[in-house]
């Protein structure tokens, strides 16, 4: 009698998210990309051997391979110390740190193209590096945006791994490097792969970026498919090349599935908050006395120091700075202006107005994604028995990693032949401005599923299995033993839904209505407009997008750190 | 399928009419022909509201806007839909379930790609000066045909930054050609043509100028010139050029005829950047009808609208573009600093059309590599 209600719970744990990304993302993509390979009626499938045959398209494939898998490896080696310094250490202006080091994710990729191009180009403060327009450069700007994902999720189950087992292995001799190496960092594995898979599905759909920075000689996969669909409608070409994204990203998320169920166990979590009355202690004090570099957390904390300052702070006060330059002098008249629409009404909207959508509509899509995220990884985390069980958990798992390895482009215009009655309701959903939470959440949900899960895997099952035989009902198991520890995670996976919300532009701005811009929206038509006032208001623009989601980050700390006093 | 879809457009149509007449009533304003009008080739009502699918760039001041839609009874939700090319491609995909009514921003690079996908519905307005006929497109299989109704027009052309000429005591250069001699090497900055609109407009603007067969040539040399291509107009005129705020390392960009206007002295006496007109692509803008819309008669009245003197007067400071119409009014500092060119070189819209992916294809394997 009590399997049958719990059937139908898990059923709609299911059901829900499926249909929701069945509806917003596999039938739109999957019907834009039918439509390529179908010619006056008929299946036609010489579009692959045609663009097989093309020596660019291998090129094309092995530049977004090559640039991904760069982007992440070094988002990773130069993310773990960071997790380590602001998630496990103690110091004065950690909370800032955090907040600031996730600005970077959020910026529009035209702002990002003018703090960082400004300062490589030619005669630039760091033109003498000569690395506008190189591949070094792309890579570096896929880092500025991504160090963020791989500090805050492997951050997020570091902070509260028990320190034991570390102590343990050092009392019994290991060195700190052995110590680490051998008990912690395999600890650490699922979240690592977590946060790879996704800066690595980032990377290789990174659009602006690519272009604005490596100039047109690296194009990838993305861009093509960009300007095939955009600007001739080669469906038949496009639809080819979204079968190859699908192809690698699929693969690479097989493999790091594969990676990922290797290492993942049950962790020993401390139970009650995180573990972070650690001091920061820069030297190794040894018994005798002497002080070392190593051992200490010297090194960590000098490779964290020099990537927020050199790659994520100059960027950023270069932009800050811009936006405080008028005429050659020091002025605050760009950010006076943002209570207007612009030099000659470029926008319909005060930039205070945009900034409002911008919280608006971020706040109900990242409420869709923590609400749909949250049931997926509670599916997810469920380690079924039976074979074909855990094989189906980890098909969902995947399926909803899909939307971050599918050109925003494609389903862009997969909205616009599909959306115009959905389900034969007679709503122009397209034009209606209600896509664009929606087309936000869809993007911002594997987050959270990535933020939340490697926390609830890593619950040791012999406590649900303990609540159960002591009599505890399914709903009550959840209650008192998944959610308090989850909700440590939902904090994190709160945040960064609303980040990814707050910077989207993808999708929006295929489906923001012109009389409710958001925000990076309203960047963009400032910045594509002449005029110093428009440059001036669109730069000062960028600096309050960014100073607000430093604020959201800081707020999403605090309301955590009350959680982890709690009862809970 | 169609027939249902039909039907229930007709029932929409026939429900806003009736609320547009009982406000009509309710207000007591004098509108009587908001009445529906029989079925027929004739008159058509043009009261309610109307979907206008335009471009990124499109702006309108609020409060002209408000005007039109209390005068005509009619309101307008605007649709934004990226660039002239996305649009009009998005128009493309979308002709079984349009997007609205009325569409605003389809230019002369891409007027019969959207003509031959069967987007548009014929109107020729009346609002339409004598002046701007000549900017009606026709294709090559059925003439000039009434589905692009000309709104505005603007020349692309490469901009000088004078200040840096005048500082390093160089001699600016004017023609195509010129970017070729050694003394600009290292120079000039333009857009791509698969990614920007003015990038695709100047591509044009050598095929015309040297011709299919000369035009690779033009810009194999130009590349060995130190040419740098950007991806978007922004990247371009913001960070590389040393004309505008960015205070980038370059003096040649390739911007519009209206950009000096932009780069006043402190006085405004004088600009410090100029158009190079010898270089220029004439880019027309237009607006229509789109096909299966649900409000044709309305749509027609914001054509019309687009055409009226008070729009017209307002597209400099709006659009950045020139008004069709030769009685609209424009900015003083356009007057001055923003002329156009006297033979900007053009492209026949049919030639376009058929080459366009060819074209762009030729360009990146000859600039790209």
């Amino acid at each position: 009698m009590r399997s049958a209600p719990r059937v139908a719970l898990w059923g709609v744990a299911v059901v829900v998210p499926l249909a929701f990304l069945g509806v917003f993302f596999a039938w739109p993509v999957a019907t834009l990309v039918g439509k390529g390979f179908v010619v006056d009626g008929h299946v036609d499938l010489s579009g692959f051997a045609d663009v097989f045959s093309a020596a660019r398209t291998w090129r094309i494939v092995g530049l977004t391979l090559l640039q991904a898998t760069l982007g992440t490896a070094v988002s990773v080696l130069l993310g773990v110390p960071g997790a380590y310094v602001l998630f496990r250490c103690r110091w004065r202006g950690r909370g800032l740190a955090r907040a600031v080091v996730t600005v970077p994710f959020v910026l529009p990729t035209v702002v990002v193209g003018v703090a960082f191009r400004s300062l490589l180009v030619d005669g630039g403060p760091l033109g003498f590096l000569h690395l506008d327009g190189t591949f070094a450069a792309i890579v570096l700007a896929l880092v500025f945006f991504n160090y963020t994902v791989v500090v805050r999720t492997v951050g997020g189950l570091w902070e509260r791994l028990d320190p034991r087992a570390e102590q343990a292995a050092r009392a019994l001799g290991a060195s700190p490097w052995r110590a680490f190496r051998t008990v912690t960092l395999p600890a650490l594995g699922p979240a690592i792969a977590s946060a790879a898979s996704i800066v690595f599905l980032f990377c290789a759909t990174a659009f602006g970026v690519v272009l604005v920075l490596g100039g047109i000689q690296y194009g990838t996969i993305e861009t093509e498919i960009w300007i095939q669909t955009t600007q001739f409608l080669d469906l038949r070409t496009a639809s080819v090349l979204s079968v190859v994204q699908l192809v690698v990203v699929s693969a690479v998320l097989v493999v790091a599935g594969r990676a990922r169920s290797r290492r993942e166990r049950a962790l020993s979590l401390a139970s009650d908050r995180p573990v972070d009355d650690r001091r920061l202690r820069l030297w190794h004090r040894a018994a005798d006395g002497t002080r070392s570099p190593w051992g200490g957390d010297l090194v960590p904390a000098l490779v964290t120091a020099l990537v927020v300052v050199v790659l994520l702070l100059v960027p950023l006060v270069n932009l800050v700075v811009r936006s405080l330059r008028v005429d050659g002098a020091w002025s605050l008249a760009s950010y006076r202006a943002l209570g207007t629409v612009g030099d000659r009404g470029a926008l319909s909207v005060t930039v205070w107005e945009a900034a409002g959508n911008s919280l608006r509509t971020a706040s109900v899509a990242a409420a869709i994604a923590v609400v749909v995220g949250g049931l997926v990884a509670l599916v997810v985390s469920r380690r079924p028995r039976r074979r074909l069980g855990r094989r189906a958990v980890g098909a969902l798992d995947a399926v909803f990693m899909l939307p971050l390895g599918v050109s925003a482009v494609t389903v862009g215009f997969g909205f616009l032949v599909t959306l115009d009655r959905p389900l034969g309701i007679p709503i122009d959903l397209r034009t209606s401005g209600a896509l664009v939470p929606i087309a936000q959440a869809v993007v911002a949900i594997p987050l959270v599923v990535r933020s939340v899960l490697p926390v609830l895997r890593a619950i040791d099952p012999r406590l649900r299995e303990a609540a159960s035989t002591l009599g505890a009902a399914p709903g009550r198991v959840l209650r008192t033993v998944d959610a308090p520890l989850a909700a440590r995670s939902l904090g994190l996976a709160i945040g960064f839904a609303f980040a990814a919300s707050l910077g989207e532009f993808g999708a929006t701005s295929f489906l923001a209505r012109p009389d409710a811009p958001t925000l990076p929206v309203a960047i963009f038509t400032l910045i594509g407009r002449p005029g110093a006032g428009n440059y001036g208001m669109a730069l000062a623009a960028s600096c309050v997008l960014a100073a607000l989601t430093a604020a959201v980050m800081l707020l999403a700390e605090q309301l955590r750190g009350e959680r982890q006093g709690g009862e809970l | 399928m169609t027939g249902r879809a039909t039907g229930r457009a007709k029932t929409l149509t026939a429900l806003a009419l009736t609320v547009a007449g009982a406000l009509a009533l309710a207000g007591c304003t004098s509108d009587g022909d908001a009445s529906p009008s029989p079925t027929g080739t004739g008159a058509v009502a043009a009261t309610g509201p109307v979907t206008l699918v335009t471009h990124d760039s499109f702006s309108i001041d609020k409060a002209q806007l408000a005007a039109f839609e209390k005068k005509s009874g009619i309101t307008v939700k605007i649709v934004k839909q990226g660039d002239a090319g996305q649009l009009t491609n998005q128009l493309v995909l979308t002709k079984d379930a349009p997007l609205g009514d009325a569409v605003f921003g389809i230019d002369n690079t891409f007027a019969t790609r959207a003509m031959e996908a069967g987007v548009l519905a014929d109107y020729r307005s009346p609002a339409l000066p004598k002046d701007a006929e000549q900017y009606l497109v026709g294709t090559h299989h059925g003439g000039a045909t009434d589905q692009l109704t000309p709104i505005d027009y603007g020349d692309v052309c490469l901009n000088v930054d004078h200040t840096w000429f005048t500082t390093k005591k160089l001699a600016e250069p004017t023609t195509l050609d010129d970017l070729l001699k050694p003394e600009y090497k290292d120079l000039t900055v333009v857009e791509n043509p698969a990614t920007s609109s003015p990038g695709l407009a100047f591509l044009l603007a050598t095929v015309a100028a040297k011709g299919e067969d000369g035009y690779l040539d033009w810009w194999k040399s130009l590349k060995a010139n130190g040419l740098k291509v950007d991806q978007g107009w922004e990247d371009a005129y913001y960070t590389d050029f040393s004309g505008a705020d960015g205070k980038g390392p370059r003096p040649v960009v390739l911007s519009y005829s209206s950009s000096p206007a932009y780069t006043l002295s402190k006085d405004e006496s004088s600009t410090t950047t100029g158009a190079l007109l010898d270089t220029c692509f004439r880019q027309v803008e237009y607006a229509g009808v789109l096909a299966g819309a649900k409000n044709p008669g309305a749509a027609q009245k914001v054509v019309d609208f687009l055409l009226s003197p008070e729009y017209q007067s307002t597209i400099a400071d709006q659009m950045y573009m020139y008004p069709v119409s030769p009685d609209a009014t424009l900015p003083t500092a356009w007057e001055k600093f923003a002329p156009l060119a006297d033979k900007p070189w053009v492209v026949d819209p049919d030639d376009i059309t058929t080459h366009r992916a060819e074209w762009i294809q030729e360009w990146t394997g000859a600039v790209v590599g």
